[in-house]
């Protein structure tokens, strides 16, 4: 075994998932720390030190102008060369809602024409016009992603305004043969949504819920995996909680958003 | 040379705005559009290279995918009118500031304090629409206290060539003068120096131009003037708006602080003393820590942590702009929390809502006789304050998990907006307790956050008053979360390193009640306003001194840390200036270039106002039983009574605030196979790592009030506590908060029936052994203005008081729900059910008024602590030992509701029987299932679990087996007098539930 892979949780600007993100990836097993921003631009911390770099969720600028747009030009005008650098490097780097608004729009997924770093997708408004905060069925549709390797389906919470994966139909059919639509919304029974609301509670195309790049080490997602780490957060952990007693089991402990961060800790040793 | 951009969505791409409109448009105000789209406009007020501008609008405004952008305006889009919403001067633009931003980060360049990206919206009509329609639609899109609107048809747009450059800067003559105003007047001189402010000039026709109320009554003003004839001098303007702002009854509560009747302050001996009387008898077990003596109420969560909580209300301003309120509400009661001790993250925020009738369809009530000016439809009130504390919450990452909505006609003229805050505090910091703090001599009087404008000008004593047609309008201002998440980022990296030895927050009366208060600590302060950051030029010394400018703390940082927490500011992009530093000469001192414009002795500041003397009485109501005869369809009623408005599903703004955020949701605010029936209560994890967890729920009840407010308010903390209690809280180790929201409380009727409020507060408080550790009043919740014909018209709200409970969780896997798990688990009632339908939902449903009103009254429920503390303490014991699947409060409905929702988020039915359901001397079977008594719920257990269950509840609790689970669809309940009166499909009960506020 290896020594602890270390994890830059991006912070500040209205990031706000950053603590719960941290915790994750030391569950995990990793040395998980918050760095802000500008700590990075004034070159007082590097990403050359870390394995792992997370864009958290939250209202980066406010999602004012457009969701993780601000952020993504912050980031791509003073920090272009170090992302580039490091992701060239063969590490890690994930964006969770908002920080996968950020990846979108700053062209790291799914960066189909690697190495040039285009926006290709882009996360926009949800059908509904509103925000949503509801648990959803995502199903793991790809073998490429670091992040999901071994999960079939998993249940996520999603809470967001702005989730909708748009792309031309030809970058969708590409990320699809590619591999690169890692996530999709599906039914309780692990059918596709097919664009049903609630199900896919953002109408985003052919139900993609997260998107890696062509190495598979990018991953972005809307869902939160970092809000389920524990049993207890699951919308229907009491009833469960319930039938396994009746039959006289034990409830777990862990929730099963860990295997993402779990995923990405194991990729290093 | 200023530059437009507009950015548009591509032909093909879902509009959600637009639309978002069009159906609002045809909903609310019945006028059908073929279609409406929805352009972003950029107004850049400084000057850019054209390729700097083409930059900024590809890179910055436009999504390559799903937009496109013009400089200038879209001359090519088909529309019949087109209207524009914009900011007036001086509002704040957080997209602008944020753009403003991004485009010095973008282009390198600088921008001067004068030069702004200005933001606006434009909406672009299809379909038959007249010009008044399009004026209508218009009025609709905006507000006038804080909106400028404009509208257009597409010929005058394209001989125009678009809508036009407007820029919203403000100028403002330059303004540095210190007045000295002469109190040596005659009383009514005073008065109307109190009502209308000081002078501040005359207008072009001679009349008098005043500043604003001060609500300085005349022994206040006597006395002020009595102070300053011992400084041999009158007092200047600065002085007199800072007396104001400390004495107003936002800040000093002096209605709740006045010698009543025979009682010494009701704060003071019956919430305060309530909880010293709780920690005597706690004794060791005494979890307070801090209450009463900052900016929220702190408590032991354990031997690592400390929590603090803290809730707060927003009416006014919410009346007037309800996003505006609501958002500032929400993001400033953050700061509570924020400011306690010396810091705390945020875990956890709570609203509760008061409103009209959102379907309310008759002339809306004018704040002035002409009829020129209508409040707000209880429906916009709604819809304004829910995105308000929607974007205040979710945009700070902090959840939401716990809430209310209140519906009564009389909170049509002032809304009821209430917020809260829970923070989380490490016990110690570098080994001192982190809910000690104190400034010393020395230390320098940092700003950190927003700057200072003209908003929120006379907000404390603003909402002292009642609101009518010359409510100033500087008290309306907008809330910009993301600036205050920055500066509460930067303020915990500031504690953990001891950067600072004091911190409050600037909340009501701003800098000049943030500086009075933090200047107590080390014996005095002076603060230069010179120094103070404004948004722009022009502003009175006054002005900057009270000025409730928004995300703004302050903080006593010793001269060996300034450095160090200057540049941590700094680097963490918050502005933090020094203006001042704290003395101990035992003077509140106030400097402007060198000129003295404040110097008050702190004591007068603090202690120098005269207490209020006021007398109350008390008619208790006269009224009858209901006599009217039990429905005969029992199954149609019940269906009509899960529809109604103030027990109906709150999904519609659940679904809209993140409850999920930080990982630590355990109990959440719906639960279900369908994920669509309320809890009673919410519980986090807010330690994530530990298995220990807060309960909070809330007690509101004004309904009750109508009849006595005594038992209103011993009704609310049995609802608050017992609702912690259903989901598996510990009863000894509640804390409670107060909110009470009066009306008129300059009459004897309404201070009597506060009085008899707090007193049950003291009775039940200490009863139950729940200290208060924080509260809030608002007196003056009435609204004075006119009828469709012109007619005087007052509008109060009911006498309102908010319990809110936090409790202690011992370990969050044995939390429970309210869903029913399987068929054959026998269903309980624990407590007992009493003929007490005096202020209940269904009274109110089945008399069509209210209780105030001559009819039916009916008896209010009791509350018997000692008993039903037994019952909570039974209740923790089976639920800590896995005994219970499942448990639903009795509250609003009744017996009736719990087994509803029991059912509904089961999916599974009921079959039961009323005559076994510990009603006793009850005749009525409308009274058993839909009397409020309380103490109650309704409990399932499983077969194998149920003689473990009743042995561990004891022999104390009066339970009784009245049913149980059926996996069929209906619920169905035996009579009293034998036979099914309840024969109802859960089906139809969920879709009434779920339809009345399915927007």
């Amino acid at each position: 075994m290896g020594a602890k892979p270390r994890a830059l949780v991006l912070t500040g600007y209205g990031i706000n998932c950053d603590r719960e993100t941290r915790f994750a990836f030391e569950l995990a097993g990793a040395l998980a720390e918050r760095v802000h921003v500008n700590d990075l631009i004034a070159d007082k911390t590097r990403l050359e030190g870390y394995q792992i770099l997370a864009f958290p969720g939250g209202f980066s600028f406010g999602d004012d102008i457009g969701s993780g747009k601000v952020l993504a030009n912050k980031v791509q005008t003073h920090l272009g060369d170090q992302v580039a650098g490091f992701i060239d490097d063969e590490k890690l780097v994930i964006g969770i809602c908002n920080g996968f608004q950020v990846l979108a729009k700053y062209g790291l997924v799914p960066r189909l024409d690697a190495p040039k770093i285009r926006q290709s997708i882009t996360v926009t408004f949800n059908d509904s016009g509103r925000f949503e905060d509801r648990w959803v069925h995502v199903k793991n549709t790809s073998e490429k992603c670091v992040f999901t390797k071994g999960i079939g389906r998993l249940d996520l919470p999603v809470a967001h305004g702005e989730g909708k994966v748009v792309a031309d139909e030809q970058t969708i059919r590409r990320l699809e043969d590619e591999g690169c639509a890692v996530l999709r919304y599906v039914d309780e029974k692990g059918e596709p949504a097919g664009g049903r609301f609630a199900l896919n509670p953002n109408g985003s195309t052919n139900d993609i819920a997260g998107i890696c790049d062509s190495t598979g080490r990018v991953f972005g997602l809307m869902p939160h995996p970092e809000r389920y780490l524990y049993f207890t957060n699951h919308p229907h952990w009491t009833r469960m909680r319930d039938e396994i007693r009746r039959q006289g089991g034990r409830p777990p402990e862990a929730g099963a958003g860990r295997e993402i961060f779990e995923n990405a800790v194991a990729y290093f040793r | 040379m200023a530059v437009r951009i507009e950015v548009r969505f591509k032909e093909g791409v879902v509009d959600a705005a637009g639309e978002a409109v069009r159906t609002a448009v045809e909903r609310d105000l019945g006028i059908d559009l073929a279609s409406v789209r929805s352009v972003e406009v950029y107004t850049i007020d400084r000057e850019l290279k054209a390729s700097e501008v083409g930059r900024v609008a590809e890179r910055l405004f436009t999504d390559p995918l799903t937009q496109e952008y013009v400089v200038g305006s879209f001359v090519d889009a088909q529309f019949d009118w087109a209207i524009e919403v914009g900011f007036l001067p001086g509002v704040t633009d957080n997209v602008g500031n944020t753009a403003r931003n991004a485009v010095i980060d973008l282009l390198g360049v600088t921008f001067s304090d004068t030069e702004k990206v200005y933001v606006s919206r434009m909406f672009l009509l299809s379909g038959d629409v007249t010009e008044d329609d399009a004026a209508f639609v218009a009025s609709h899109l905006s507000n006038p206290l804080i909106q400028r609107v404009g509208w257009k048809t597409r010929g005058d747009f394209l001989e125009d060539m678009g809508m036009g450059l407007a820029l919203p800067r403000v100028i403002l003559p330059p303004a540095d003068r210190i007045d000295e105003v002469d109190l040596e007047v005659s009383d009514e001189e005073l008065m109307v120096l109190s009502r209308r402010g000081v002078l501040e000039g005359t207008d072009e026709d001679g009349s008098e131009l005043r500043r604003g109320p001060l609500a300085l009554d005349l022994e206040q003003l006597h006395v002020i003037r009595d102070y300053f004839r011992g400084e041999g001098r009158n007092p200047t303007d600065v002085e007199l708006e800072s007396l104001a702002q400390t004495w107003s009854e936002h800040c000093k509560h002096t209605i709740f602080a006045a010698q009543l009747d025979e009682v010494d302050s009701l704060y003071k001996t019956c919430i305060k003393g309530a909880t010293e009387r709780v920690r005597q008898m706690k004794g060791k077990d005494d979890p307070c820590l801090s209450v009463f003596s900052d900016n929220a109420g702190v408590i032991r969560f354990n031997s690592k942590w400390s929590v603090c909580y803290k809730v707060e209300t927003h009416n006014s301003p919410s009346a007037l702009d309800p996003y505006g309120g609501a958002i500032t509400g929400i993001v400033g009661v953050n700061r509570d929390p924020l400011g306690t001790g010396k810091g705390s993250h945020l875990v956890m925020n709570m609203y509760g809502f008061c409103f009209g009738d959102p379907d309310y369809d008759e002339p809306l009530p004018t704040r002035d006789p002409e009829g020129m000016t209508p409040i707000l439809h209880p429906k916009v009130i709604f819809e304004g304050v829910r995105r308000g504390v929607e974007d205040g919450g979710n945009k700070s990452g902090i959840p939401t998990p716990l809430g209310f909505i209140v519906f009564d006609e009389r909170y049509m003229g002032k809304p009821l907006v209430f917020v809260g805050t829970v923070g989380l505090m490490p016990a110690y910091i570098g080994g001192l307790r982190s809910y000690e703090k104190k400034a010393r001599r020395g230390d320098l009087i940092v700003m950190a956050g927003g700057r200072v404008g003209k908003d929120g000008i006379h907000g404390a004593t603003f909402s002292s008053e009642g609101l009518h047609a010359g409510s100033p309008m500087g008290a309306v201002q907008i809330g910009d979360p993301i600036t205050q998440k920055k500066l509460g980022d930067a303020q915990l990296e500031a504690r953990d390193r001891k950067l600072y030895s004091s911190v409050t927050d600037c909340g009501a009366g701003g800098i000049s009640c943030s500086c009075g208060e933090m200047a107590l600590e080390s014996g005095g302060c002076e603060v230069n306003l010179d120094q103070v950051p404004v948004k722009y030029s022009g502003l009175a010394p006054y002005a900057v001194w009270i000025s409730e400018s928004q995300e703004r703390m302050t903080y006593a940082v010793p001269p060996a840390k300034l450095d160090e927490f200057l540049e941590l500011m700094r680097s963490r992009d918050v502005e933090a200036t020094v203006v001042g530093r704290f003395t101990d000469s035992g003077r509140c001192v106030v400097k402007l270039a060198g000129r003295s414009a404040m110097d008050v002795d702190l004591t007068f500041l603090h202690e120098g106002l005269p207490r209020m003397h006021l007398s109350s009485s008390w008619t208790p109501p006269e009224g009858r039983e209901p006599d009217f005869e039990v429905p005969a369809d029992m199954g149609e009623t019940f269906e009509q009574l899960m529809g109604r408005l103030n027990l109906c599903s709150r999904e519609y703004v659940v679904r809209q605030y993140d409850h999920e955020v930080q990982g630590g949701s355990v109990i959440k605010p719906l639960t279900g196979v369908e994920l669509d029936v309320h809890n009673d209560a919410a519980v986090i994890r807010p330690v994530l790592g530990s298995n220990e967890g807060l309960a909070l729920a809330c007690g509101i009840l004004p309904w009750y009030g109508d009849i006595d407010t005594y038992g209103m308010a011993a009704a609310c903390i049995d609802t608050a506590i017992r609702g912690v209690v259903a989901v598996g809280a510990d009863p000894d180790e509640v804390a409670l908060l107060d909110n009470f929201c009066w009306c008129s409380s300059d009459e004897p009727e309404r201070l009597g029936q506060l009085k008899r409020a707090a007193q049950a507060c003291y009775d039940y408080a200490t009863a139950y052994g729940a200290p208060f550790i924080s509260g809030k009043d608002s007196m003056f919740n009435d609204f004075k203005g006119y009828d469709a014909d012109g007619e005087p018209l007052k509008i109060s709200v009911p006498p309102t008081l908010l319990v809110s409970s936090i409790a202690k969780v011992h370990d969050v896997t044995s939390c429970i729900d309210v869903q029913a798990m399987k068929p054959g688990d026998s269903v309980y009632v624990i407590g007992v059910t009493r003929d007490e339908l005096g202020g209940s939902e269904y009274l109110g449903m089945m008399t069509g008024r209210r209780a105030s009103s001559p009819g039916p009254v009916g008896t209010l429920p009791a509350v018997n602590a000692q008993a039903f503390l037994e019952i909570y303490r039974g209740m923790h014991r089976a639920i800590r030992g896995g005994l219970i699947a499942s448990a639903a409060s009795c509250g609003r409905g009744g017996l009736g509701a719990a087994l509803a929702r029991t059912a509904m988020a089961g999916g599974l039915g009921i079959v039961g029987d009323l005559s076994q359901a510990g009603a006793f001397g009850v005749t009525r079977t409308d009274a058993v299932l839909f009397s409020e008594s309380q103490g109650r719920f309704v409990v399932t257990v499983a077969p194998d679990r149920k003689d473990a269950f009743e042995i561990e509840m004891g022999a104390a609790v009066p339970l009784q087996l009245m049913g149980q689970i059926s996996d069929g669809p209906n619920i169905t309940l035996r009579g009293l007098e034998g036979g099914n009166v309840v024969d109802v499909a859960v089906a139809r009960l969920k879709a009434a539930y779920k339809k009345t506020l399915d927007w």
